[in-house]
């Protein structure tokens, strides 16, 4: 226990330092992920063709390994003198997000009461209006757990981002292994899941905030 | 025959559900166990076939208390039909069926012929169901092949926990007509849990109503109706009781009783009425069209004479009025 | 062909021409070669990438399946949610880390990496049997019983058959996620083609990492086609998951 006190005075403002970046890896390819996934899922809704394709597209590009992904990344953007860093973890964890962004978003809007539907045409709402008002908000819950599921995901598939030089919390581990340190590699462990319960916690906030009562269930 | 000596059941030594029931229904006839919600019929029904244990008091089915029968052996000889049909849905409809036999080990061939009598029963071709998944069915469907599922071993005792309640309410009726033409002709001792007032009147041979777990009364329906023992009893069967209880009469009883009017050929397109169709039927067929007279027909079709809003009126006040205890009406 | 269907022509071209035109780059700078030129250390590295996966999984659904009906049988269901949270937060700790970790107990090696490998599996597993198990209707459980159905009968004629969608579904996404974990068995001296992807990493040499990384990739593609057949195949027809709504 002692030496937990110890190490944490010695390294709790890197291990802070760290846990921000990796927050800030993780965040901005959410919101890169949301910019592209909720506007194609909805885009999807009126297009069955394409719908079915970008799902298995998505679903496919989920089940590559991260390492993998990662290793197929390097020498890609090589190409551009930016194999190594944090450009390729962003697009990998953008790619790993689509999926439950786009096909919670899609299922969704898909869902909303054909009825509700029916009554904001009937009202003389426009398409864009009646998104807007009635089938983003009623479908918004479902959206929200999508950008959970993509959350968690990404933070720790962000862990392994560190053997590619994008920092982060991975640092801590893979620093740990190779000096054989397991106060480094559990307290990175640790941040890595704090990191993600609390993200999820927050979401799950923001979702309920963002929720008209009468559908909070 | 099942008889309840004195059966209680407690919950956690504290919430009383059931207290000293005594009973016996009798063999062959169909109990209607009636009363508002977590009036105990319920947990009555179940702790026939041990899904709830018997606090105090025995069971005796067919001369064996339960208790000292294997409950998996006691629930094998016990037919039993839930609300929500029950179902396997990874089972086709013959399997369904089957599944007692099953477990009982009835040979293939016993198997076959036994499900090729049962849909028979029940109207639907074998054949071409037994292949079926429940989920292929409609509601009325599936709660006919819950009700022949709990029939498969040929028990002596059914229980029936609110069988027709999830229907709607013309399958209901068409599905209570055909159980009790079944039962007709199979003859179960069965016990048969009910919120819905009509259904118990139609179904019962005896109704016992519940309260907090104990029985107000245990009688005829007719008896009931007529004689309530006490105020929760007359106002459970509502001030419209008069006219539930037309229901247990029919045509015919009205024909013996007040005879039946001349037909007034000079109306035009009157119905046409079975001398075995009850009087609340026939009432409301009456109020239903435009026509004073509704054609009585025997069973050859001929026509005996017409019946009006006047006779059933008439009827309704020597019969059943006349004949009821008037005190508890309040 | 209308407009939307053109739309979806054209993205599906998109793909694959990314796809193929991936594959042709790859091949003409050689980036594949190892696998062909090294068939021996390939061969023995995806031999040892498939141990890796198949000992763990197995070993992994023996333990969770059955951990999972345990669990749900009314003797132990008061500690459910206990064990539930703990595996939610098992499964927020990074696979590397928990193979990471592993080394201290085990030292280094194939053992350490299949034990690894194993505890991250259970997770998914357990998780996905629990569930499917949970949302039966329990008014089949309750006409089961009461059609004097033993409690071993319920299990595996009502219970198991009606949660094998969501159990199988759990072990595919156990032994994908695995496919991919199993990659970073490398770094507990585990193996695997997980060598070739980090040796390219360490020496930026796109054929190392190009020849491990495609064939895991396909590995865990292959995979998962495969088990969704299988699931097709061994779920009952009436009690899939689609069927349903």
């Amino acid at each position: 226990m002692e030496d937990w006190v110890r190490f944490l005075e010695i390294n709790a403002p890197r291990i802070l330092e760290l846990t921000i970046d990796h927050a800030i890896l993780v965040s901005l390819a959410i919101i890169v992920a949301l910019l592209i996934g909720v506007p194609l899922g909805i885009y999807l809704t009126t297009n069955e063709y394409l719908a079915g394709t970008v799902l298995q597209v998505a679903s496919v590009t989920l089940t590559i390994p991260s390492i993998a992904l990662f290793g197929v990344m390097i020498p890609i953007f090589s190409l551009i003198n930016q194999g190594i860093g944090f450009l390729p973890a962003f697009v990998a964890l953008v790619l790993y997000s689509q999926l439950p962004i786009i096909r919670n978003t899609y299922t969704a809007i898909k869902n909303v009461n054909p009825e509700m539907r029916d009554a904001a045409i009937g009202m003389g709402m426009k398409t864009h209006q009646r998104l807007l008002r009635v089938e983003i908000p009623n479908a918004m819950p479902v959206i929200m757990a999508g950008v959970r599921t993509a959350v968690v995901l990404n933070i720790g598939i962000g862990v392994i981002a560190a053997y590619i030089g994008a920092g982060g919390l991975g640092v801590l581990i893979t620093q740990g292994i190779s000096r054989g340190d397991n106060y480094l590699i559990i307290s990175g462990s640790l941040a890595v899941a704090l990191l993600a319960i609390i993200a999820d916690a927050i979401l799950l906030m923001i979702q309920k905030r963002f929720t008209a009562k009468s559908l909070a269930n | 025959m099942i008889t309840f000596n004195q059966v209680t059941k407690q919950y956690n030594g504290s919430s009383t559900a059931v207290k000293n029931v005594d009973f016996t229904v009798d063999q062959g006839k169909i109990v209607v166990l009636l009363g508002p919600s977590g009036c105990g019929k319920t947990t009555l029904l179940r702790m026939v076939n041990r899904l709830e244990s018997i606090t105090e008091g025995e069971i005796i089915i067919d001369n064996d208390n339960s208790k000292d029968l294997d409950a998996i052996e006691l629930r094998r000889k016990i037919g039993y039909v839930i609300q929500s049909n029950g179902l396997f849905p990874n089972m086709t409809i013959e399997e369904n069926v089957m599944i007692v036999p099953d477990l009982l080990g009835w040979s293939k061939k016993k198997k076959k012929e036994r499900f090729n009598y049962l849909m028979k029963l029940i109207g639907l071709d074998a054949k071409d169901y037994g292949k079926r998944l429940p989920q292929e069915l409609s509601g009325g469907q599936q709660q006919r092949i819950g009700v022949v599922r709990a029939l498969a071993a040929d028990p002596p005792v059914m229980l029936m926990d609110e069988p027709f309640g999830a229907l709607d309410p013309i399958i209901r009726e068409k599905i209570q007509d055909e159980f009790l033409a079944i039962q007709r002709e199979v003859k179960k001792t069965i016990l048969f849990v009910s919120h819905d007032i009509d259904e118990a009147i139609k179904m019962a041979d005896k109704i016992m109503l519940l309260r907090d777990g104990e029985i107000m009364q245990y009688d005829t329906p007719s008896e009931m109706m007529m004689h309530p023992k006490n105020e929760f009893v007359s106002q459970f069967f509502g001030k419209d009781r008069a006219i539930k209880s037309l229901s247990l009469h029919t045509v015919k009883n009205l024909e013996e009783v007040i005879g039946l009017a001349q037909m007034d050929e000079s109306i035009q397109d009157t119905k046409t009425i079975n001398v075995h169709q009850d009087l609340r039927n026939t009432l409301s067929m009456l109020l239903n069209q435009e026509a004073d007279q509704v054609i009585v027909t025997n069973d050859e079709g001929g026509k005996i004479g017409s019946i009006t809003i006047d006779l059933v009126q008439k009827y309704l006040h020597f019969e059943i009025k006349g004949k009821m205890s008037v005190s508890q009406e309040g | 062909m209308n407009r939307k269907k053109l739309i979806g022509n054209a993205f599906r071209i998109v793909v694959y021409a990314l796809v193929i035109g991936f594959f042709i780059w790859a091949l003409s700078n050689q980036y594949l070669s190892y696998i062909w030129s090294d068939s021996s250390t390939f061969l023995v590295l995806l031999r040892q990438h498939s141990e890796l996966v198949l000992v763990s999984s197995i070993l992994a659904i023996l333990i969770a399946v059955p951990a999972g009906i345990l669990i749900t049988r009314p003797r132990f269901r008061k500690a459910e949610w206990l064990v539930t949270n703990i595996v939610n937060f098992g499964q927020t700790i990074p696979s590397l880390a928990v193979l990471a970790l592993m080394i201290s107990v085990l030292g280094i090696g194939f053992q350490t990496a299949v034990f690894a490998l194993f505890i991250y599996s259970l997770l998914p597993i357990f998780r996905n049997t629990v569930a499917g198990l949970d949302t039966i209707d329990k008014n089949l459980i309750d006409a089961a019983k009461g059609m004097g159905m033993r409690p071993y009968q319920i299990l595996f004629r009502i219970e198991l058959p009606n949660s094998a969608y969501s159990i199988l579904a759990g072990i595919r996404t156990a032994v994908v996620l695995n496919i991919g974990t199993a990659a970073l068995a490398y770094v507990v001296g585990g193996g695997g083609l997980g060598v070739w992807i980090f040796t390219g990493i360490q020496l930026f040499d796109n054929g190392f990492l190009i020849s491990g990384a495609i064939p895991v990739t396909l590995m865990a593609i292959g995979a998962d086609y495969l088990l969704r057949k299988a699931e097709y195949v061994l779920v009952p027809k009436g009690s899939r998951q689609e069927a349903r709504t």
